[in-house]
């Protein structure tokens, strides 16, 4: 008797958690309210049943997520009776960085990878999950389940320690800590799979409905808030649309779609000829731009 | 033939999903195409997106080592230092599938100075496939790749000859490869070699059967590998579960948190928390799912016992009766991993599933040379170097034969000092009993030779001339050598032949294993 492939892939994220519980001093998930992290929270409520997981939650919010992302994060927060901490880079938003004046790079630079390792260093975590796949992009598909960071929470690639069998390495030096990704070997696939299988909680925005998008180079932004200027002769149209992924709501860009349930964002997303990451503006500054931000300290 | 794809194919991409999984790797020598293959079969399955397709045909102008033509490989070399260089540096996992299979692929790199990570990418894999330029034959790679996919305890193995577009598709270059290939192979204990004429680059057998080689008979790669069943990687069939974490979350509730490593556990069985003796029945089994009757291997469960016995991470629960040995001394063979070489004397930290100890490299007994497979005297390992040691734990570990058990007889050693991951290491079989030793046949001496064991050089010959004896004296030197020509049987009739030779000579018992005495 074997395993079916979601039931191997559920086992050795559950393992993966329980590793970091018995061996990391303060760990924490980054939780980034998408759906790889409700699949991420689903399992470490899993791994630690009958308790709670042993370690909070963390948001990093760049104040440009859609407010639906927000209030779901809340809720399911109460409704899990988990700790949630918001951690906000407070400089930057003195600074008066945003997506729309400074540009997506500067934006996601000092809201979401200094506002990460701010926290990281507030709260002195030594292991924050993550919910990261290596399917997404090809410097994530090189690195491990147990990333190791320095001090300065930067990677190196080309120093990554060989991680054989299920036998992760968890010791580091003081001031070191660990990137863990549970969900490295899931894919797309995988992770709604799994969330219909499972019956997950997901942000609405994963379901076509009609919203106001505009379309800007190529791509169909939502006005979430007034804070998205129009440019001149432009105005927002309702659309039916949806995401693929989420972030910063002035970055991230909707699909016409008219998906509205589960088994529709399935069959959806089987049909595509364009991955995920495609919605992502943060990404498109060269095929090595996320092995930069990477080691530099972005997740 | 970019793109001929059968409708079928294209269809599969809307089925419903696979039930199955299958992990392999890729390995061969640099060049052979690895990269390549595993684009190809990418790109033949429908599971490039075409925003990755549109990056690819820019990359490949920019960096591309096929003219005009898409370079696959840069589908997979991800971090910059590679696309530079045009090589794999490190181990890469790609996910693709088909409406009967999922498949985890990991892209393994042939520059030797990357052993270490092609071995890596070795250990969670339940096939192998080996490639050979069909230009170049077998490669010394092709012969450090195979050993080590052998002593990985990898059972199936597709031989995979490609560029056969570069030799015209010659029926003759195939079957010569291949007959070199058992032929170096015949004494790794390989389940099965399944040889395939391939042109990744263009195609040729790898989703479709090719009309360039009418002459092949068998199946298209990913024909194959969607069929495959793999010689299971563990054998082991007695339940029992490392402890990864005791989940205590108030005084009602105390659960043993592992994943099953092997057999399985029903509700009311008797359970020995090893490496003490402590006995108990299981009370509850909570599985991912909540509470049930029972559980296999490979899931992650939390177990509670009806009596309050004292464990915690790093012990092993097992079913009664069972055969797991604590030890604390032990020889296994290591492949080095960092810088620093290995000397005989030094401490290391062993994680072993769960468990850990402090690790003494009690002797270093010979460095195995993993293209001729023959053992070699030696005073260190260094880096991406293969050799057997006597380990010495300062406290016993619940451990097995690799062979028979993957989870509990797989380890690695960690660098005290830098906490880098030092080596991976497979346990060897405990010395057997003169009971098993009497049932082993003869063998070939040159068998012997070929393969890599514990024996210093003072015993292989010892070794031969005592087979060669056995063989005079049964005469049967073939039925012989087919029985032996799995590893499996070999090791032990050897590791029996040495213990008796230091027996003879030192007058003394070998004390290299024990068993369960240090507790």
């Amino acid at each position: 008797m074997s395993l079916e492939h979601l039931r191997k892939l559920e086992a050795e994220s559950i393992h993966i958690f329980r590793e970091v519980a018995a061996t990391c001093e303060r760990p924490v998930i980054l939780y980034s309210i998408g759906k790889d992290s409700a699949v991420l929270l689903h399992l470490a409520m899993k791994a630690f049943y009958p308790a709670n997981p042993p370690f909070p939650l963390l948001h990093v919010d760049t104040t440009w997520k859609f407010r639906e992302m927000i209030a779901f994060r809340d809720q399911r927060a109460k409704e899990l009776g988990v700790d949630l901490i918001v951690h906000i880079n407070q400089e930057g938003v003195r600074a008066g960085i945003s997506p729309i004046v400074s540009g997506s790079r500067l934006h996601t630079d000092v809201m979401k990878t200094q506002g990460l390792k701010q926290a990281l260093d507030l709260y002195k975590f030594d292991a924050a999950f993550g919910g990261a796949r290596r399917d997404e992009e090809k410097s994530r598909a090189k690195e491990r389940v147990f990333s190791l960071r320095s001090a300065e929470h930067r990677w190196d690639p080309k120093n990554q320690r060989p991680e054989p069998w299920r036998l992760y390495n968890t010791r580091k030096r003081p001031g070191e800590s660990f990137r863990v990704f549970p969900l490295s070997n899931w894919t797309e696939a995988d992770v709604w799979d799994y969330i219909l299988q499972e019956n997950i909680p997901v942000v609405p925005l994963y379901f076509a409905a009609p919203r106001p998008v505009v379309e800007r180079d190529g791509a169909l932004i939502m006005r979430d808030d007034e804070r998205l200027p129009l440019l001149p002769g432009e105005e927002a149209q309702i659309r039916m649309v949806r995401f693929r992924t989420l972030g910063c709501y002035p970055l991230t860009g909707a699909v016409e779609s008219t998906a509205a349930t589960l088994p529709e964002i399935i069959a959806e997303m089987r049909a595509s000829r364009s991955s995920e990451r495609q919605g992502r503006m943060i990404d498109h500054d060269g095929s090595g731009s996320m092995e930069a931000k990477k080691q530099e300290g972005y997740f | 033939m970019h793109g001929a794809l059968p409708a079928t194919d294209r269809d599969s991409m809307l089925a419903p999903r696979a039930q199955s999984l299958l992990r392999f790797f890729t390995c061969g020598s640099v060049d052979d195409g690895k990269s390549t293959l595993i684009g190809r079969m990418l790109y033949d399955t429908n599971s490039i997106f075409e925003d990755q397709l549109e990056a690819l045909e820019r990359d490949s102008k920019k960096f591309g080592t096929q003219g005009a033509n898409l370079d696959f490989a840069l589908l997979l070399d991800g971090l910059s230092a590679e696309r530079e260089q045009g090589i794999t540096i490190d181990v890469a996992y790609r996910y693709f599938g088909s409406n009967k299979r999922a498949f985890i692929v990991a892209d393994t790199p042939g520059h030797e100075q990357y052993t270490r990570n092609m071995a890596t990418g070795a250990s969670t894999a339940e096939l192998a496939i080996i490639l050979i330029d069909a230009r170049k034959g077998i490669l010394p790679q092709t012969r450090r790749h195979s050993f080590i996919v052998s002593m990985l305890g990898v059972r199936d193995i597709v031989l995979a000859v490609n560029k056969m577009d570069l030799v015209g598709f010659d029926e003759d270059v195939f079957n010569t490869i291949v007959e070199a290939y058992r032929e170096l192979t015949a004494g790794l204990g390989f389940a099965h070699v399944v040889a395939i004429p391939l042109s990744a680059r263009d195609g040729d057998n790898i989703a479709i059967h090719s009309q360039r080689t009418p002459w092949y008979r068998g199946p298209s790669l990913l024909a194959h590998l969607e069929t495959v069943e793999p010689v299971s990687a563990s054998a082991e069939t007695v339940f029992a579960m490392p402890v990864q974490w005791v989940n205590r979350p108030d005084l009602d509730f105390r659960g043993y948190a592992g994943t099953i490593a092997s057999g399985e556990i029903k509700r009311g069985d008797e359970i020995v928390a090893l490496p003490g003796a402590r006995r108990s029945k299981v009370a509850r089994i909570i599985g991912p799912d909540g509470e049930r009757a029972q559980a296999i291997a490979g899931e992650a469960v939390t177990l509670t016992l009806t009596d309050e016995i004292d464990v915690s991470r790093g012990d092993v629960l097992a079913s009664t009766p069972h055969h797991l040995k604590p030890r604390r001394n032990m020889d296994a063979r290591l492949l080095w991993m960092i810088d620093a070489p290995l000397a005989p004397g030094r401490d290391y930290i062993i994680q072993l599933a769960t468990g850990t100890a402090n690790a003494r490299i009690a002797a270093l007994h010979h460095q195995i040379d993993v293209e001729s497979f023959l053992p070699r005297p030696t005073q260190m390992l260094t880096m991406n170097q293969i050799g057997l040691v006597s380990l010495a734990c300062d406290k016993p570990l619940v451990m097995a034969d690799y062979r028979k058990d993957r989870e509990l007889g797989a380890f690695i050693l960690i660098d005290r000092l830098t906490n880098h991951t030092a080596a991976l290491g497979v346990i060897e079989p405990a010395v057997p009993t003169a009971a098993e030793f009497n049932i082993a046949p003869a063998v070939e001496p040159s068998f012997l030779a070929r393969i890599a064991t514990r024996m210093d050089a003072s015993d292989i010959a010892l070794s031969v001339a005592l087979s060669s004896g056995v063989y005079v004296l049964t005469g049967n030197q073939w039925a012989a050598g087919a029985v032996l020509t799995t590893d499996v049987i070999l090791r032990p009739l050897i590791a029996e032949l040495r213990s008796r030779t230091r027996a003879r000579v030192e007058g003394g018992l070998d004390d290299g294993n024990e068993s369960g005495a240090g507790i």
